[in-house]
């Protein structure tokens, strides 16, 4: 499972040898994240995301138990049980906005992290089960957040779980039967927020599992790094720790003061108002708008303005929303190209920066209104966003001719280092 | 197998949307109530920024424009007497000031329904018993409760600002769809041009204990100083822990990269 070069572990006090010998959790986490895991020399910053993820449940499920303690799941009283712990519950009010906005920092280190496993193609042999298991977190994230959303049981969260529960009822014939056993009634009512928060409350806790999955599929081959070429030998590496410990610690800091400087400074930044306004069945937002890290998936989804085919512009979106995820799990194969970093795809590097592009576009054109000139831009950045994926990447990886490459990590790492005697004496 | 199917896929996603791009008129509608719509203006407050404190003097003079004016029709159900020592008053103060309100309650005796003086625990008495008298009362419009107001609207503490001093009268231009009805009055901050609120507040409609000059702008820039602690009571509280903690992380940082830079001093990478 690791490297032969690995540090073995070879515990010396009495008490650590026996625990070895009933329960040898040390060792475990010496082999995992210690000594005894040898990690590329050469990773770059885009590497602390994992690290930082994983902080960032920790936070999300350390501080949403914490507000279980005081929230009440009934559409009566759960509005004003989130005010009582905004005014009444001792730091309440900072437990409760760390959770709202741990959540887009969440988002926000999970979108870096894909997309930095999709710059140095992280997703491909032989890491490919590591990718399929971060699309199923990433998919439990988004229902877990989308439900979280609804507990205040304020304006947006009814509106939200209106549209979002809506999208089932496009399905022919069993649709509508299958929103309203979704919902538990006809509209989200007592029944939806009761179980909201108990899914709400367990699927952190699957996240939790698949993340273990996700960790073990990744110490089988080891990680990928910036050049892409895997290991050759113990010089390639070097222990996770002292090395990337000190280097997450470091990460971490730089997390915790953005999250800080959220949560403290502007901590209804990322919201929407209408949020502090209670659920009310009878009167409609003027604009129904899901949190920031929806939007280009809900820019998607309106996007389908046409009854093309037999199936109508509603369905239309909604198989090309789930359909915008799905494709990633088949990425692996999409992607032919042997290469892995874009650092010697020139080619692929463009469509990468286009697709960075498209993806933050589509994401304004989900908070836009459905007025031009936002439709026509959604509408352009989705038929982006599939050509990229099914049409662009396999062609890519086809007729793309790779830069040369170095022979090892040691040798890209060595290349960076000596007095470049090409571009000048300056260098010398 | 992946490739193909997936070229087929994305084919009929890109056909769906290219038809879609060619069916989808590339004029909006127009909307005339947008051009006058105002954006609200900027009202400077005391809790505003990253140093923010409470101006207590400004509170009491914006809860007493609550009290004597808003509270006819505005509820401020989050909001408990004993808060208000949060506003600089005494314990002995809120009681008193509580025992002037009746809040519902029972007869202890026989049970039926009746009123009592005011605790220091009860929240603001809300001006109507529920929804139906509340709308029955207002030209069928529902007073909202205050006391999530500056951030349950777009535009926080300016929109409740220039709403109470944008009330005017239509300009000339407006269309005649778009002028007041009866019982409804113009204001350019509000997204439908015509609320059913009137214009609530004139010159010296309140005594200020404190001297201040009871003008229009000075009670809605009071009001609004109010409603933006009633908002989030917490807020200066807020701000203050997030620099101590802002400050603790930045030490911890400094340290942390010390000790990377530190471990990896003979390591090339």
């Amino acid at each position: 499972m690791s490297f032969p070069w690995a540090k073995p572990y070879e515990p010396k006090h009495p008490l650590m040898k026996w625990m070895d010998e009933k329960l040898p959790i040390p060792r475990l986490v010496y082999n995992a994240t210690g000594p005894g895991y040898p990690v590329p020399r050469n990773l770059n910053y885009f590497w602390n995301f994992g690290v930082l993820a994983g902080a960032a449940l920790m936070i999300q499920i350390i501080t949403g138990i914490v507000l279980a303690m005081h929230y009440s799941a009934n559409v009566g009283v759960a509005f004003n049980s989130v005010e009582h712990i905004m005014r009444d519950v001792n730091a309440g009010w900072f437990i409760r906005y760390a959770h709202m906005n741990g959540a887009s920092m969440f988002f926000i280190v999970v979108y870096l992290h894909i997309f930095r496993g999709l710059y140095y193609g992280s997703y491909k042999a032989p890491r490919e089960m590591v990718w399929l298991l971060g699309v199923v977190i990433f998919l439990l994230m988004m229902a877990t957040a989308f439900m979280g959303y609804v507990l205040p049981w304020g304006q947006m969260s009814f509106w939200g779980a209106q549209v979002i529960t809506g999208f089932f009822s496009a399905i022919p014939i069993v649709g509508e039967p299958v929103r309203q056993w979704l919902l538990g009634g006809f509209v989200p009512d007592n029944a939806t927020l009761n179980r909201f928060f108990s899914l709400h409350y367990l699927l952190p806790f699957v996240i939790l599992g698949v993340i273990i999955l996700h960790i073990w599929a990744l110490h089988i081959p080891g990680s990928n790094n910036p050049t892409g070429i895997e290991v050759k030998d113990e010089q390639d590496t070097v222990p996770f720790h002292p090395y990337y410990t000190a280097k997450d610690g470091f990460g971490l800091g730089i997390f915790l003061l953005v999250f800080v400087a959220l949560t403290f400074f502007s901590p209804n930044m990322l919201g929407h108002a209408d949020n502090y306004i209670p659920a009310n069945s009878l009167s409609t937002p003027a604009h129904i708008v899901p949190e920031w890290y929806f939007l280009p998936f809900y820019a998607i989804l309106k996007a389908f303005t046409f009854n093309f085919l037999w199936i109508d512009a509603k369905l239309w979106g909604v198989i090309a929303m789930f359909a915008s995820i799905a494709l990633l799990f088949f990425l692996p194969w999409l992607d032919s190209s042997p290469v892995k970093s874009s650092t010697y795809r020139p080619l692929y590097r463009w469509f990468f920066w286009v697709l960075v592009a498209d993806v933050l576009l589509l994401g304004v054109c989900g908070m836009m209104p459905a007025e031009q000139p936002w439709v026509i831009l959604s509408q352009l950045g989705s038929i982006y966003y599939f050509a990229h994926f099914l049409v662009i990447l396999p062609i890519v990886s086809r007729i793309e001719r790779p830069l040369p490459m170095p022979n090892s990590i040691t040798e890209a790492v060595l290349a960076k280092h000596a007095p470049d005697t090409v571009s000048g004496p300056a260098a010398a | 197998m992946v490739r193909p199917l997936g070229f087929l896929v994305g084919l009929g996603f890109i056909a769906a949307l290219v038809l879609a791009i060619f069916t989808t008129p590339l004029s909006n509608e127009p909307n005339v109530a947008y051009s006058f719509v105002k954006h609200p203006r900027h009202v400077k407050l005391a809790s505003d920024g990253l140093v923010p404190h409470w101006d207590k003097a400004q509170l009491q003079r914006g809860m007493q424009v609550y009290k004597e004016v808003c509270s006819a029709c505005h509820s401020l159900n989050l909001v408990a007497f004993r808060n208000i020592q949060d506003l600089g008053y005494t314990e002995g103060q809120v009681k008193t000031f509580a025992k002037g309100f009746q809040v519902p309650s029972i007869n202890p005796d026989t049970g039926e329904v009746a009123t009592r003086d005011g605790l220091s625990s009860d929240h603001f008495p809300a001006p109507y018993a529920n929804d139906v008298a509340a709308r029955a009362a207002n030209n069928n419009a529902i007073p909202p409760d205050l006391s999530l107001i500056t951030k349950a609207r777009e535009g926080g503490k300016d929109y409740i600002y220039s709403l109470l001093t944008g009330y005017q009268n239509p300009p000339a231009n407006l269309p005649a769809e778009l002028k007041p009805g009866t019982g409804l009055h113009y204001n350019p901050y509000f997204s439908n041009l015509n609320l059913a609120m009137a214009k609530p507040l004139a010159d010296n409609q309140v005594t200020y204990a404190d001297g201040t000059k009871a003008s229009v702008d000075q009670m809605s820039k009071d009001v609004t100083a109010f409603l933006v602690w009633t908002a989030e009571p917490k807020l200066v509280k807020r701000v203050q822990v997030g620099w101590a903690v802002f400050f603790f992380l930045l030490i911890f940082t400094v340290l942390a990269y010390l000790s990377y830079r530190n471990i990896w001093a003979d390591k090339k990478h």
